[in-house]
Order: structure tokens, then sequence, then C-alpha cells
């Protein structure tokens, strides 16, 4: 790897967040570099949504600074404009336009977002579409596909505004069993392309395959941060070690 | 008292002649009534104080008094101003029809500003986010995503609203216009046959609204195309 490949995409500096008195991001510091794969981790109401939320401004941090390739996030409307092109999302409700077909979805923000031309923007929709396997179901309704369908088409939604960073939050957890592993061998073949991703999950079978490093978060805190391997053979904290008990 | 079905059946197509005036002030007040409602939605929903607080006020008033009030406030009180007499406005107001207009709009303009801001409300919040998340500018998100779902979960509280106009365009016959109601009661006043004709009307009523409701049904459907396949 040259040296641009080794200065982070994203920084979180003493970044915090407040639900009315509640505080849900305590001092997070966090640096994703590009290419890098991280899998954050934690039960559930210890900030992890929150956190990756704030990195493309669908929550607002009340203080420290985030930057997304080099531009800090701030109010301004051109800032989170120009972080939002750079940073694609997946839901864990999917969040598929439900009066739209699968195709377009995905063609929506090509048009509005990114002023692709209409046929165009169905190429390269039907491009993606093709990548999460589901080019067949371009003309349904979301309501008329499986749920594992449903979030592919986010992923592709995502993925065909070509961003750089992908940011997942539990995409599987709305999901019946047998559609999880669809999902996922999808997510596996982006990052083997080399996408820079953030996932929230509780996949800890994805997490081993994929992630370089594992964020264990509580309380609104990172507790832990390390490569895969050594998170889940050699964790510090006792919080971790009771985390990965309960769910391995 | 005698009762004459005939009476019934011949004054239908005299009154036929009011229908004209009866669909003119249904349509056009309902056509600026639904750009009034949206325009006091975006008021209301800007998050400004100063675009907000004077909806509330608008939808208070004419939710809170009765059409017929609203009319007669309009046509027989705006006229004593000099101001409005003088003002480039007075040509319409001194025309019943222009106040029967202006009372409908605005009275529809408040309940249908109220019906869509129902349908906007019930709109999911992930969708929103979906459009932020996709780069969508709040304009952009506002036509081409919530829109369209807010106005199907608005389609059966407006076709009811549009029915309750149907029926309240008859109040214009109280400022002399001759719309079906109006015309009923001139035909009273020929043939003293209050009961025969008044029925003949809300016959006819009663086939208008048919018809609405069916052309909403339709609309309805059309618009929940995308819902009704997955029931298939």
């Amino acid at each position: 790897m040259n040296e641009s490949d080794q200065k982070p995409i994203i920084i979180l500096e003493d970044v915090c967040k407040f639900f009315g008195d509640f505080q849900a991001l305590r001092n997070i510091n966090l640096q994703v570099k590009k290419g890098e794969r991280v899998v954050v981790c934690g039960p559930s109401g210890s900030g992890k949504s929150t956190m990756i939320r704030c990195i493309n401004r669908l929550e607002e941090h009340d203080s420290g600074k985030i930057f997304v390739d080099g531009r800090e996030l701030t109010s301004a409307v051109k800032d989170i404009d120009a972080v939002r092109r750079e940073v694609g999302m997946v839901f864990q409700s999917f969040n598929l336009f439900p009066h739209l077909t699968a195709i377009n979805n995905l063609m929506l923000a090509l048009k509005l977002v990114r002023k692709t031309k209409k046929s165009e923007a169905r190429e390269i929709a039907m491009r993606f579409l093709e990548r999460v396997h589901i080019p067949e179901q371009a003309d349904k309704y979301p309501s008329q596909l499986s749920g594992g369908q449903q979030q592919r088409v986010a992923i592709a939604r995502a993925l065909c505004m070509n961003p750089e960073v992908m940011l997942f939050d539990e995409p599987t957890s709305a999901l019946d069993p047998e559609m999880i592993s669809e999902v996922l061998d999808v997510m596996t073949d982006l990052a083997n392309e080399g996408m820079t991703m953030i996932v929230i999950t509780h996949e800890m079978g994805f997490a081993r395959n994929v992630a370089d490093n594992i964020v264990f978060m509580d309380c609104g805190q990172i507790v832990e941060m390390k490569p895969t391997d050594e998170f889940f053979e050699n964790p510090e904290s006792e919080r971790t070690k009771l985390f990965l008990e309960q769910i391995l | 008292m005698t009762f004459d079905i005939y009476l019934i059946f011949d004054s239908i197509p005299k009154m036929l002649a009011g229908i004209g005036m009866t669909l003119h002030l249904l349509f056009l007040s309902s056509f600026l009534g639904l750009i009034l409602g949206i325009i006091i939605l975006l008021m209301r929903i800007s998050g400004r104080w100063y675009l907000s607080f004077p909806t509330f006020a608008y939808i208070y008033f004419f939710r809170g008094t009765p059409i017929l009030v609203q009319i007669f406030v309009i046509y027989h009180g705006l006229p004593q101003f000099e101001a409005i007499r003088d003002s480039v406005f007075w040509p319409i107001l001194r025309e019943p029809f222009g106040c029967a207009i202006l009372a409908l709009t605005l009275n529809s303009g408040a309940y249908v500003s109220e019906i869509l801001r129902g349908g906007y409300l019930g709109v999911d919040k992930g969708l929103h986010e979906a459009g932020k998340a996709l780069g969508l500018s709040t304009p952009h998100r506002f036509i081409y995503v919530t829109t369209p779902i807010a106005v199907r979960l608005a389609i059966p509280a407006y076709s009811n609203d549009f029915i309750s106009m149907l029926k309240a365009t008859s109040l214009a016959s109280t400022i002399t216009l001759l719309e079906m109601t109006g015309v009923a009661r001139t035909i009273v006043a020929q043939t003293f046959a209050p009961y025969e004709i008044f029925i003949a009307a809300a016959i006819i009523y009663l086939v208008m609204t048919w018809f609405l409701q069916r052309g909403f049904g339709l609309f309805e459907k059309r618009m929940s195309r995308y819902i009704k396949l997955s029931e298939a």
C-alpha cells in the first residue's frame, strides 16, 4: 500500500452527542483508513448507531470534530452535501421508497443528485442490481420482494452513487435467518473489492471473515478497538469478554 | 297533504339547470383550495414561527366557524369597508359568485392543509433518512419521496372533504346564486311543493356523490398499486 492509502478517510475526534440529558456518545475517537473494514459491536443502546449516523449527519454531533475525506462536517449545507456524496448508508429497516420499483429506487438519486441522463441511469442501476444478483427483480415494487432482496436493492441503491465509504446499520437484524447469508455474501464481495466499510452487526462470523478491525462500544464509549484476531482471542476489558461470551 | 311522485321526475331536468353552477363552484373552489392548502401546509411545516403562526390562526378560524357565517361575512360584511370597495379585488367581491368562491376556497384550504399534514406525518421517518443519506435535497425529498406517499395516505380524507364541499356549495344559494339548491328553491316558490322538489334535489346530489366516490376510489386504487400487488 502506498502512503495515500494509509491516510484516514474518516476521522472522529472527541465526538460527543446528547439526546436531551442523555449522553449517547462520550468522546469518541475513531480513524478509518481507505479500504479498511471496521465492524462495530456492542450491546443495544451503546451508541453504535448514533456514531455512524453522525458520520453522514443523520444525527448532529454536539462537540468534537468529524472529517470525511479531509473535509470537516459542519452545519454548512455544502459540507453536508459533500459528505453525503462520499458516504453510502444501508439501514436495518431497508428504507426503500415503497412507491418506486427496485430500479427506480436506484435511479432516483442518480437522476436528481448526480444529474445522470435517464437512459444512462437505467444502465448504471441495472449494473448494480446485477452486482447484488437480482437484475430480474428490477421492475418489482419493494412490497413484492423478500426482506433479503429488499436489503440487497438497498445496498445497490447506496452503491450506485459511487460512494467512498459504506455505512451499514445492522443490515441483517430485521431479516429472517434464511435470508441473512444472501445479504452477508453481497457485503463480503464488497469488502473483497476493497470498499471502505463500517458495519454494525452481531454477525460475528462475518466480522471474523471480513473485518480488519473491531470496535466494541458500551455506554456511548469505545471500550476497545483491535485487529480482528486479537479482538476475539485476546480481549482486554471485562465488558468485552462478557459481551463475547454472551454472543458467541 | 299529497305526494306527487311524478313531480319529482318532472323537476329533475329543470333542476339540472343549476348543476353547471354547482360544479363550477365545486371544482373551482376545490382547485384553489388545494393550492391554498398546499401553501398553508408548507408554511406550517416550514419551522419558522412567523410563517407557521398565521396558519394556526387561519385554520382555527375557518374550521371553527360555519361556512354559512363565512359566506355572510364576506358577502355582506366586506363591502362595508371602503378600502375593499376601492381595492383591485372589488370586481370579484362585488359579485355573489366571487364571494362564494372566496368563502369556499378559504374553507377548503384550511381543511385540505390539515388533511395533507396528516398524510405527511404518516410517511415513515426512515424514508426521509434514506433520502438524506442518498444526498437528496430537501425540496427533492419533498417532491419525489414524501409527496407521492403522503398523497396516497391523504386520499380517503380528501375525498371526504371534497364531498363535503359539494354539499357546501348549496349554501351559495343564500347569496342569490342559482346553483342546484338555488334552482330548487325557485321551483318550490313556483310549485309550492317543497317535499318533492327537495327530494329531487337530494337525488341529484346523491348521484353526483356516487360519481365522486367512484372517481376517488379509482384514484386511490391507482395510487396504491404498489401496495395492492403485494397482497395478490
